[in-house]
Order: C-alpha cells, then sequence, then structure tokens
C-alpha cells in the first residue's frame, strides 16, 4: 500500500546523493574530495559487514582479508602491460592484459567472494569467539601470502604508481548498490532467516532454515562488496601494500557495525561517515601535537562507552520511521 | 485423517550415549496420524533426549527412525523440518529481537521463501511469495489470538505469551508431526488453562498429531490418548492414562515406593 511512497522517498535520497556528488565535486578542493571518498568507501565496508555481523551474527574480522583480495586482483588487472613487465613476473596472459576499471572490480569482488567460499566452508563450522579468532586467522594469512608471493605482488613493496581512477562517480553507485541489497536482503524472507541465526541458530534450524549454506552466503555476500571497496580504495591511495588492509582496519568496521547498532543498515552508514570523519579531523590534530594514535584511543573510548551504556547501538536492529512502509516497520 | 492403521512416526531401538552415560536405551514408539501422545517421566529420565533425536538435533548412535515412511535417522533438523516435524523448546527459544510477526514469517521460508538473487531483483513470484506469508502470518496470528501484538517485539512479551509465539511458529511450517516440550513449563495456572485450550484447538482444527513432553501430570493426563513413560533412559510403562495412572512401577520411579506416589499422579 505504502510501497510507492517507499520507492520515491529512496528515489528522491539516491537523486539527492547525485545532486551531492556533482556538488562536491565542483565546490571543494582535492583533499576534502579525497575524504569524501574514503568515506563513501568506509561506507560500503560498514554497510556489508552488517550483513555478515550483523544479519546474520557472524562474528567475522576477516573483511580486510577480502578487501586486499578485492584489491590486488583489481590493481593487477587495470595496471598498464607496459608497467608490469618492469615489476612482475606474471604469467603470459596476464601479464598481456589491461582491463578498464569497472570490470577489473567486478572481478576482484567475485575473487573475494570465491575466497569466503572457501574460507567459509570449514570456518563457518565454529561459533562466536572461535569464529571471530578463525578469521582473524584468515587475515593473518592473507597478508603473509601477500607479503611472500614476490612475483605477483611485489611482496611487502606493494604495488605503486597506480592509476588514480576512483573518483565519486564509481564510489556512490557503488554505495548505493550495497545499500540497496543489504536493504532488499533485511527486508525479505532471505533476510528474516539470517536474522533467525543470528537470533536463535537452533531455533531456526528446526524451523527448517539451512544453517549452513545462509551462513556461507552471509559471508560471501560480505565479502564481495568487501572486494569491490578494496579495489576502489587501492585505486584512491593509487598504491597497496600488504600493510594497507591490516587488523587495526578490521577492528574500524567492526566498530562501525556495533555502534551504529548491529542489524541496522542506516547505524552502519550513520556511524561509518563518524568515524571516518573523525579520524581525518584527529589527522591534523596528531601531527601538530606529535601524538600519534589519538583517533584510534578517541574511537576505542566511544566504543567503550557505547558498549556500557547503549550495548544494542545507536539504532538497535531496526531503521528509521520514514525509510519504512507500515508494514515492515 | 489417514486411515488408522497407518503410521506415521516409527521409531525402533533407539539409542543415545554422552561419552560413557546411556542417555536413552532401547527406545520405540509408534504414532498414528492424528494421535495425540504423551511422554512423561521424572528429571532427567531422557524426555528431552528423545526429542532432540526425532528432530535431528541430535544423531542417534543406534536405531532407526522412520517418519511418513522415510527413513529419517540422520537427516539434520532443517530437512525434518521440511518432512513435515515442528518443535518447540522446554526452554524457549523464541527469537527475542524479531516482532511477534517476523517470528512466525520465519518459519514460513522454507515453504515459500526465496533466495538470494529472486530477492534481488524483486522478481514476480518474489512479491507474490512475500505477501502470501504475510496473508498466512496473520490468519496464524488470528488463530492463536496474538494480531494485536504483531508489531511488538518478542522479547517484551510475558513467558506464557511467548510460549504462545513459539507454537504459533512451529505451526507456520505446516507440520504434519508437533513435538511439544514442556510446553506448560513456566506457566501459572491460568496459563496453563489457555495452553490446554490452544492445544485442543490446533488439534481439532488441523487433525494434528501431536507428540507431548510434560511434566505436569493434569495436563498430560486430560489431553492425551495415550502416554509412555521414561525413566533412566529406559522404557517403563505405556497406555492409556487410566492405565498409566495405575501402573505401580510409574509411580515407584516417581516417589519411590511409598504411598504417596498415587496420590500424586492422579494430580
Amino acid at each position: 500500500m505504502n510501497q510507492s511512497r517507499n520507492r520515491l522517498v529512496f528515489l528522491a535520497l539516491i537523486l539527492l546523493g547525485i545532486g551531492f556528488v556533482a556538488l562536491v565535486r565542483s565546490t571543494v578542493n582535492e583533499y576534502i574530495l579525497s575524504i569524501i571518498n574514503f568515506v563513501g568507501i568506509y561506507i560500503i565496508l560498514a554497510v556489508s559487514l552488517n550483513i555478515t555481523n550483523g544479519f546474520t551474527g557472524l562474528f567475522s574480522l576477516g573483511h580486510p582479508g577480502f578487501m586486499a583480495i578485492g584489491g590486488y586482483v583489481t590493481a593487477i588487472l587495470t595496471f598498464p602491460v607496459s608497467r608490469k613487465s618492469m615489476f612482475l613476473e606474471l604469467p603470459q596472459w596476464l601479464a598481456n592484459l589491461e582491463m578498464p576499471f569497472f570490470p577489473a572490480s567486478i572481478i576482484g569482488g567475485v575473487c573475494a567472494a570465491m575466497m569466503a567460499l572457501v574460507v567459509g566452508l570449514p570456518v563457518l563450522r565454529l561459533r562466536g569467539h572461535y569464529l571471530a579468532v578463525a578469521t582473524l586467522g584468515f587475515l593473518i594469512i592473507v597478508q603473509v601470502l601477500i607479503t611472500n608471493w614476490d612475483s605477483v605482488t611485489r611482496g611487502p613493496l606493494g604495488l605503486n604508481g597506480l592509476p588514480a581512477i576512483t573518483n565519486l562517480w564509481y564510489v556512490y553507485p557503488w554505495v548505493v548498490v550495497t545499500v540497496y541489497v543489504a536493504w532488499k536482503i533485511k527486508f525479505s524472507s532471505y533476510g528474516r532467516s539470517m536474522l533467525s541465526i543470528r537470533e536463535d541458530d537452533m531455533a531456526a534450524q528446526c524451523l527448517g532454515v539451512n544453517l549452513f549454506r545462509t551462513r556461507v552466503a552471509a559471508l560471501v555476500i560480505g565479502a564481495f562488496f568487501a572486494g569491490i571497496a578494496g579495489g576502489l580504495w587501492a585505486h584512491l591511495v593509487t598504491a597497496i601494500t600488504p600493510t594497507s588492509f591490516s587488523l587495526i582496519l578490521a577492528f574500524y568496521i567492526v566498530v562501525m557495525v556495533v555502534v551504529g547498532g548491529a542489524g541496522s543498515i542506516s547505524g552502519a552508514f550513520i556511524a561509518a561517515i563518524i568515524f571516518s570523519v573523525l579520524t581525518e579531523i584527529f589527522r591534523p590534530l596528531e601531527e601538530n601535537l606529535d601524538v600519534y594514535g589519538i583517533g584510534e584511543i578517541f574511537t576505542a573510548a566511544i566504543l567503550i562507552l557505547i558498549l556500557i551504556y547503549r550495548p544494542q547501538g545507536l539504532f538497535g536492529s531496526r531503521e528509521p520511521g520514514f525509510l519504512l512502509t507500515r508494514d515492515t516497520q | 485423517m489417514a486411515s488408522s492403521n497407518s503410521v506415521l512416526l516409527k521409531v525402533e531401538g533407539l539409542e543415545k550415549r554422552f561419552g560413557g552415560i546411556i542417555a536413552l536405551a532401547d527406545y520405540d514408539v509408534e504414532i498414528r496420524p492424528g494421535e495425540l501422545v504423551g511422554l512423561i517421566g521424572p528429571n532427567g529420565a531422557g524426555k528431552t533426549t528423545v526429542f532432540n533425536l526425532l528432530s535431528g538435533v541430535l544423531k542417534p548412535n543406534q536405531g532407526r527412525i522412520v517418519f511418513n515412511g522415510q527413513d529419517i535417522t540422520r537427516l539434520r533438523p532443517d530437512q525434518n523440518a521440511a518432512l513435515g516435524i515442528a518443535r518447540t523448546f522446554q526452554n524457549i527459544r523464541i527469537f527475542k529481537e524479531l516482532s511477534v510477526i517476523d517470528n512466525v514469517k520465519v518459519a514460513f521460508h522454507i515453504r515459500m521463501g526465496h533466495g538470494f538473487w529472486k530477492t534481488l531483483m524483486h522478481t514476480s513470484d518474489y512479491r507474490y511469495s512475500e505477501n502470501e506469508m504475510e496473508q498466512k502470518s496473520h490468519e496464524i496470528l488470528e488463530l492463536f489470538d496474538l494480531e494485536a501484538i504483531k508489531d511488538q517485539p518478542a522479547k517484551n512479551l510475558p513467558y506464557g505469551i511467548q510460549r504462545r509465539v513459539e507454537i504459533a511458529r512451529a505451526m507456520a511450517t505446516m507440520p504434519k508431526l508437533l513435538l511439544l516440550d514442556e510446553p506448560s513449563a513456566g506457566l501459572n495456572t491460568g496459563e496453563t488453562d489457555e495452553l490446554v485450550k490452544t492445544l485442543r484447538k490446533i488439534h481439532d482444527t488441523y487433525g494434528l498429531t501431536i507428540f507431548i513432553v510434560e511434566h505436569d501430570m493434569k495436563l498430560i493426563m486430560t489431553i492425551c490418548q495415550r502416554i509412555q513413560v521414561i525413566d533412566r533412559g529406559r522404557m517403563l510403562s505405556t497406555g492409556t492414562p487410566e492405565d498409566v495412572r495405575h501402573d505401580q512401577r510409574v509411580i515407584e520411579a516417581y516417589l519411590g515406593k511409598s504411598g504417596h506416589g498415587k496420590q500424586y499422579a492422579q494430580g
């Protein structure tokens, strides 16, 4: 009944976003623009991790691992052929391949998703803290592999001088797609089966939810968007090293999900904006006062306060009312 | 109702060990379509183990479970649910953060839910099934008198109503066999009376086969047609409520060899 009104609200928000992108691109300087790009990438990361951690309750710390896979795959595919041969020892077909950014990033996302499938099959038999530790192990394995696979990744040196392709016209549509997918899942039967696993996996299974398949799907969907974000990141920074996607980053994304409210898309969205802007605000402060790490300490302090005073996060599992039709409330 | 000589559930020689402890041994049961059968026994007798084995939460060490002509001994709970076995839990396991109606809708997923791609593409059969689920959920909520509180998060409800939500949710899987694990645990007298009414209603409305584990003698004696008694993992007695009530072994199992047992069993 309110379906059409709902669609109008979303359409208006999307158009508003396009207007915003056009406006900032013509008014603000490069520095601010790059911050806004980062904010967008963080939104993709937080909203996609929310599908895994928030909806399905899989406490995964592996998101940066999937980003790294997506980032490296995309970077190698878009790297100019002329320079590839100087740095890397790739198989012939790969060495002669130079792809446009968009298909390359899709392939990056798909590779990350396939890796999630491979990792998920054994690891998702674990629960709770065990799963968190196992995904942490995965993150470290990815870093070690990248560091040691010299011929393809240039090891610890990383790949630099990547084409600076990422701009808001790439980031913004991916933000829209990520939010759309998360939203669509959350308010569907498929999403309800994910939420039921988070709430009580035994009861969910006794009601016919295929636990294993649904958990793997949640990890794979999250990983795809992490891979995309990795590609965007690499071509925004124009460099990628094994340490780009570290545990600290996993910590930041998890904080965004927890503070926003596990399961709330709007919450993850807003928390991603708050935290990525905060870090940027602290950066000049750190440099001027020569005290590095204030940003991290501040973030951790906010996390602790939220966990004590509002453990369900800013939004709980809910979305603000104006975005909902009557029957999804 | 199907012919009385057909058997819906047939269990033979079921055994479950946890390490060296035998939780259940040599357990048999036969349930015909439309029957309302009770399972009783003192604490730790293995009643919940029986249900965990029947629903697939645990796998037996020995024995065979045949449901509707199909061997389901090794199947997972979700496969059993698909075949038509639904259950509730002794210590309520509702989805606390979800609304009452979403609790029920989760159960419809198995019958009419769609996967990731159809959901994303918003296909016409996806839209159809979402509407269908909405309507069927309202029917179930209506039947269980939960319509008025459908949007409340389940965690906010009183215990007795949570029980009802759990039973409503199990019914939404459209089961052939409903396993109720101590449905009156933690309920006060008024709530228990409500529960009996609800159970009678679903048994009469759907001709549903119900297997019920209970502590409350009065409840089980009034609604069950047939009762099994187990003690320390072994079958003790089986028969009509009247038979079981007067079985000396049952009385002893509950209260030791004492005259008070008879009174207790008569509740």
